[in-house]
């Protein structure tokens, strides 16, 4: 048992470092690869946000709709903190380059090497702090709420504060409803891997704590769980803080990679965006929402890019038609296969290796069993 | 400000509350008896719409209306027949994962049928007419909105409180098992819920959009999640609990556009939400329900 555990850690030790080497190589060759560059950073986005949210919804059972209004949090915390002093005049100039904050943390930490990074990092924690900030206000009302009353309840929450960020008398600080932009970013796609892996390491760890056991048994039975002497309001909090906090850093992160942030992208449409990756990889599975992520931005933005392409002289294909296509895709997933990809397992490679293993022993079962039928 | 411009916001006001309203239903009455909130209602609306532009491109209104109205119930009986049936028997949350599934294709594919430009709402003459009373002006749409809200809530009562096919729907919302051991259809009540509560989206979006002007693809989102709002005010599963709600968010709104703080009208209609759950969760004409363990 303790040698199977051992080899699977070195495997996935090693898996890890295959991923870095395959992620440097594309950083090495990235004028060719800008394209699958540009989806790994974006699935290395959401990939943390749909973990935040399958804390929040598949392991505490809370159905929370304000994903993208956290993220904006974030986004513009970071934004706000990190454009440098000497661009403002020409960010704000609706404003007069006007700007509450006296300070910038893109001036203070320097624009190369570690310095500049640890400020970025920085402010990435804080915008994820602000959310969590945003998120427990939210929350002392909000979380007495059930099921879908809660759903509806934070989608109004993010509407709210998509509203704030856009007036204009908060102008100075979020440059009203413009486009905030000029900031430094990561410049390559490892440096989204590895925050998009600490976070996601961060949330596994709380979930295999006691809190990650409490967290389960909320979902599972709110009643049998007080009875047991979990109190619901506690837990309900920390994963509503915890997974707003890195919705947070996930719309920090969103922000780097789109190189501006601008309240209007927050709309409800990303928050479902999130939503259907997290089903799709599998409701309480953190690998499946990884997966997912990546699956769904590459179908997105790479795989059936052809269907929007009008002359390959197919009937229908023309713009938009991928959408289509990959609407009709997650509604058949969530119609026929809910469970998504994962369910609620995870995946390691020693059950990759099971799979693969026993599947010849499973087939010539499953034909045998046809035969006797 | 004087009398004239008050009453002027105040008809436009309840003019956007009747259409508010007439949407409320289709959502207060599917939650009361699926509890589900049904995302893709707002884009039915949205359809609807658009079902109207190309009918009226081909027809004279007075059949065109009749045509849409066909078309959103055509429309929204097939969405409930393909993505809800199926999940009678799930849990809650995968029907409402399946109602944002649809509306997220549904707003696809009108992007890619009509494209993402808004397209101009045509006219129907006699809605557009003018009416001058002293320095108020109003379009008859404006005045007639309310008048038919009104007309079609009273008609809805009377069918839900005194035909057989009412009386189904209220003993399917209030016990869908034991509905069914009474020999009551269950599935055709529900397809009866959302053809009436269609009925009343295209009739809403005929008066919305001939104020509004054009149609595109997300011009059903916010307005959606706006009357369930309403719906949730005036308590989930009361209709004129809803009709109240419409008009109550329609003339917030367009006091506070009228005040100068437009960026926060759509905004508002949460503040209200979290308000009214909070104090009141239950609405202002909802019954009180207690959750069996």
């Amino acid at each position: 048992m303790k040698n199977k555990k051992l080899r699977n850690n070195i495997l996935t030790l090693i898996l890890i470092a295959l991923v870095i080497l395959y992620l440097s190589w594309l950083q090495a060759n990235s004028s060719e690869h800008s394209y699958a560059i540009a989806i790994l950073e974006r699935s290395a986005v959401y990939a943390v946000v749909a973990v935040a949210m399958n804390l929040l919804t598949g392991f505490t059972g809370l159905f929370s709709l304000g994903q993208a209004g956290f993220m904006l949090l974030g986004a513009y915390t970071y934004a706000i903190l990190m454009v440098p002093e000497a661009s403002r005049a020409t960010v704000y100039r609706m404003f007069q380059g006007n700007h509450w904050i006296t300070f910038s943390l893109a001036d203070v930490f320097g624009t190369a090497g570690a310095s500049a990074a640890l400020g970025m990092v920085i402010a990435l924690i804080l915008g994820g702090l602000v959310a969590a900030l945003f998120a427990w206000l939210i929350g002392l009302p909000v979380l007495r709420l059930k099921s879908d009353y809660l759903a509806i309840a934070t989608l109004g929450f993010a509407e709210i504060i998509r509203a704030f960020f856009q007036w204009d008398t908060l102008g100075p600080l979020t440059n009203g409803a413009n486009v905030l932009n000029g900031f430094p970013y990561f410049s390559s796609v490892m440096s989204f891997w590895l925050v998009a892996g600490a976070c996601i390491a961060i949330i596994v760890l709380l979930l295999r704590s006691t809190y990650g056991r409490a967290f389960r048994a909320v979902r599972d039975d709110e009643v049998a769980a007080e009875a047991m002497g979990i109190s619901l309001a506690k837990h309900k909090m920390i994963s509503f803080v915890t997974s707003s906090f890195f919705a947070g850093v996930g719309g920090g992160l969103l922000a780097m990679y789109q190189c501006m942030a601008q309240a209007s992208n927050f709309k409800s449409s990303m928050t479902y965006e999130i939503l259907l990756i997290v089903v799709i990889g599998g409701i309480g599975s953190i690998t499946g929402s990884v997966l997912a992520s990546f699956l769904f931005t590459a179908c997105n933005e790479w795989w059936l890019r052809f269907l929007d392409d009008e002359s390959l002289g197919v009937p229908l294909f023309r713009g938009g038609f991928r959408k289509v296509v990959f609407a009709v895709i997650i509604m058949l997933i969530v119609l026929f296969y809910r469970k998504g990809i994962m369910g609620d397992r995870e995946l390691d490679l020693g059950a990759i290796g099971r799979f693969f293993r026993t599947l010849p022993s499973r087939l010539r079962a499953r034909s045998r069993g046809k035969e006797a039928r | 400000m004087p009398v004239s411009v008050l009453a002027q916001h105040f008809l436009t006001g309840i003019s956007l509350g009747g259409a508010y309203a007439l949407i409320a239903i289709g959502y207060t009455m599917v939650y009361g008896i699926l509890r589900l909130i049904n995302f893709a209602h707002g884009d039915i609306f949205m359809m609807a719409g658009y079902f109207t532009i190309f009918s009226m491109a081909v027809f004279p209104w007075f059949v065109s209306i009749p045509i849409t109205i066909l078309a959103t119930v055509a429309l929204g009986v097939l969405v409930e027949r393909v993505a809800y049936r199926p999940l009678r028997k799930a849990p809650r949350m995968s029907v409402m994962i399946s109602a944002i599934g649809v509306s997220y294709l549904l707003e696809n594919l009108a992007t890619y049928l009509f494209t993402a430009i808004p397209k101009n709402y045509p006219e129907i003459p006699f809605l557009k007419k003018i009416f001058q009373f002293g320095s108020v002006s109003a379009s008859l749409v404006t005045l007639i909105t309310p008048v038919l809200t009104i007309i079609l809530v009273f008609l809805l009562m009377q069918l839900i409180n005194h035909t057989k096919m009412g009386m189904a729907m209220r003993a399917v919302s209030k016990d869908m098992e034991t509905a069914q051991i009474m020999g009551i259809k269950v599935d055709s009540t529900i397809s009866m819920t959302f053809v009436i509560g269609c009925t009343l989206a295209a009739i809403g979006s005929i008066l919305y959009f001939t104020d509004r002007m054009t149609v595109y693809p997300y011009s059903g989102s916010l307005p959606g999640l706006k009357c369930f709002v309403a719906a949730v005010l005036g308590g989930i599963g009361s209709i004129p609990g809803a009709v109240v709600g419409g008009f109550i968010i329609g003339l917030c709104e367009t006091a506070l556009v009228a005040a100068g703080y437009s960026t926060f009208s759509d905004a508002f209609t949460f503040i209200l939400l979290i308000i009214i759950l909070l104090f009141r969760p239950t609405g202002l004409f909802g019954e009180k329900a207690t959750e069996k363990v």
